[in-house]
């Protein structure tokens, strides 16, 4: 009765919330309080439970990959798609989607949680499986500490129940393993000559790391890519592909996803279809989304920490290419500036960056000025310089790179300033 | 004519780096090369021969982690970094660094690691941790802007200044209203931001000191340098 009551009372504030426009997580709340049995109920009942996705960078991306995989193969798979990675978000998803009896219409769960919050999640529905990403310097104003985000990660891999995949490349992530109580653990990881373009946290001002560790074989290793182009390793057989999602760190986002769906899917695996679904995949919303603004290709890159700021400079040329950077520092951003001295812009000497913005605008101009890096105009206000950066190139593509609520600002500021298709 | 050549020494930049201190090391480089000066930087980290010549040091925060892999190290070369301070050698530390400087860091479970004692300072492990937006006034430099982000809590001893008085922010312990440490010509801090690009008259300071002790005279010009003032009032004006 009390799960009921609880659905019906949560999906009316939910239309409600809906009709007073936003208020994403406040169903989600009344519905936990009312009973707090809810989420374990309704999520437990999935014939194949429950799976998490967490780590610092790409949970997003790989959270649709994992579920379009998943699709592929027929499935019915529930997933948090609006964004809200925390306990409430999720309460008010099922909500959204489950009838008035309160069963959810779907054989899996895929969820995208934050670190923090996933400690609070797995507390009450203990996933079957998790994929864990990797840690990285990331709003360390709000966790302190890598190693308590680490911290946070091991309590998703003690509670896993079946197994847990880990990245074999981050020595943080692959020494989870010792804390893994499910009976199995799959890795996914890079051939040798692709590490170099993953340097980690511990390696940014000194190389690669000395110390060779021996590392566990990987269920799925990103052998090779270029471009699109891209070849996998699963189970010793190499797989080429051609993806809709460019950078190396998206392209091995997919390496961990193929990896997830695989162990999920077990002998019942369409290889065939596997591949069919990861090369239709397209970046999420604001994660290297390509758009045509009056005819011209505009990326738009979200950097939120040093690893991911490096690893997209890298993997983009900027020759060619008019360059825009906005930097905000709100809640969402983290709000200390130090991140971007840990990232080298020598990659943009050449070419400079023509407009920076944002919030925290002269703090990127003048880390831009200590390394050399050209730049155009400075101006803190986003539409200004959006608008200014495109009528000034009419001819060139274009790139931003941007914050998170930059990026949010600048996605509804294109949206009225032309007719914005999504190519992929 | 060579341009005279400044000798500059990262500490721990492995295990220390995590907080954007690296962007110390760009800022002191660049503002010496403006000036005419050649920088040799060294890196050193733990086991590595220490140079001979040095000029200028500058060590940053690490994880806790790489807090312990250098502390035995730094023991190690706790003598020669205070004779260096004591010559007046211009060092720049921060956060982490800046707590092994002191006597003594007594962590939350009663652990204690033991500093060099170059700073009459010590610290105690805090319940939690001090993050945010910080300003300070000091007598020497004016208006310095950083951002903290650290649990302990630093008292300092008799022998040495404030670095500050917090004006935004928890400082040293968020009791006594002090931020970080100075003892001759060594200024301690737990500003990340990083701190010298937005503090280019702490930057400068450093500098000249080093510049003067090496070769008797600083080339002392004025540098113009493109969104430094509004960077500083940007991150002054931004909440905690």
């Amino acid at each position: 009765m009390r799960h009921l009551l609880a659905t019906v009372v949560g999906k009316t504030v939910r239309v409600v919330a809906k009709l007073r426009g936003g208020g994403s997580a406040l169903p989600g709340l009344i519905a936990e309080k009312i009973d707090p049995d809810f989420l374990p109920r309704t999520l437990g009942r999935l014939p194949h439970g429950v799976v998490v996705i967490s780590g610092t960078n790409g949970k997003t991306t790989t959270t649709k990959m994992v579920v379009e995989l998943l699709q592929g193969q027929g499935l019915k798979v529930f997933t948090n798609r609006t964004g809200s990675n925390f306990t409430r978000g999720v309460v008010a998803a099922v909500l959204g989607e489950s009838n008035l009896a309160g069963k959810l219409g779907a054989d899996i769960a895929v969820l995208e949680l934050d670190e923090a919050h996933a400690v609070h999640f797995v507390k009450l529905v203990p996933p079957r499986y998790s994929l864990l990403l990797n840690v990285m310097r990331d709003q360390l104003d709000r966790f302190g500490e890598i190693e308590t985000t680490a911290g946070f990660l091991r309590k998703i891999a003690e509670a896993t129940t079946e197994a847990v995949v880990l990245n074999r490349e981050d020595h943080r992530i692959a020494g989870l393993a010792a804390a893994v109580a499910a009976p199995e653990i799959r890795y996914f990881g890079l051939a040798p000559g692709l590490r170099q373009m993953f340097p980690s946290d511990d390696e940014m001002r000194s190389g690669a790391a000395g110390e060779i560790a021996v590392l566990p074989d990987a269920d799925v290793v990103l052998s090779a890519c270029d471009g699109p182009a891209a070849t996998f390793t699963v189970n010793g057989r190499d797989i080429d592909a051609r993806l809709k999602l460019t950078g190396v760190y998206n392209v091995y986002n997919s390496a961990a996803a193929l990896a997830l769906a695989r162990t999920v899917l077990g002998e019942a695996a369409d290889e065939a279809a596997l591949l069919r679904s990861l090369e239709a995949v397209t970046p999420a919303f604001g994660r290297g989304e390509s758009l045509i603004v009056n005819g011209q290709p505009l990326d738009l890159v979200l950097v939120k920490n040093p690893a991911g700021f490096r690893l997209a400079l890298k993997s983009f040329p900027a020759a060619g290419f008019r360059t825009m950077i906005a930097i905000n520092d709100n809640y969402a951003d983290g709000r200390d500036m130090s991140w971007l001295w840990d990232v080298d812009f020598d990659s943009l000497a050449e070419a400079g960056v023509d407009e920076v913005s944002g919030v925290r605008a002269n703090d990127m101009a003048l880390r831009l000025f200590y390394e050399d890096v050209p730049v155009g105009r400075v101006d803190t206000d986003l539409t200004a310089s959006l608008r200014r950066f495109i009528e000034l190139g009419p001819e060139q593509p274009k790139r931003i790179y941007c914050t998170y609520t930059a990026m949010l600002a600048l996605r509804r500021e294109l949206g009225k300033l032309t007719e914005v298709e999504v190519v992929s | 004519m060579d341009a005279p050549v400044i000798d500059l020494l990262q500490l721990y930049p492995r295990d220390m780096n995590i907080y954007g201190d690296w962007g110390n090391v760009l800022v002191l480089r660049k503002r010496l090369q403006l000036r005419g000066y050649d920088v040799r930087l060294h890196e050193y980290n733990p086991g590595d021969s220490f140079p001979e010549q040095v000029d200028l040091i500058v060590g940053g925060g690490g994880q806790d982690s790489g807090q312990n892999k250098i502390q035995s190290d730094l023991l190690g070369l706790g003598g020669r970094l205070k004779e260096l301070a004591d010559d007046g050698v211009p060092m720049l530390a921060i956060c982490g660094l800046y707590q092994l400087f002191g006597h003594r860091f007594t962590t939350h479970t009663g652990e204690v690691i033991t500093g060099i004692g170059l700073l009459d300072a010590e610290t105690v492990g805090g319940p939690t941790r001090l993050i945010g937006n910080t300003v300070l006034d000091s007598s020497e430099f004016g208006t310095v802007i950083g951002y903290e982000n650290h649990s302990g809590l630093t008292t300092l001893g008799p022998d040495v200044q404030p670095f500050g008085t917090v004006t935004k922010g928890q400082g040293n312990n968020g009791q006594d209203g002090t931020e970080g440490a100075r003892y001759r010509n060594v200024i301690a801090s737990y500003l990340h931001g990083s701190l010298l690009p937005k503090n280019p008259a702490v930057a400068d300071y450093l500098v000249r000191h080093a510049a003067e002790r090496r070769y008797g005279t600083f080339n002392d010009v004025a540098l113009e340098v493109p969104y430094e003032a509004a960077a500083r009032s940007d991150a002054a004006a931004r909440p905690r």
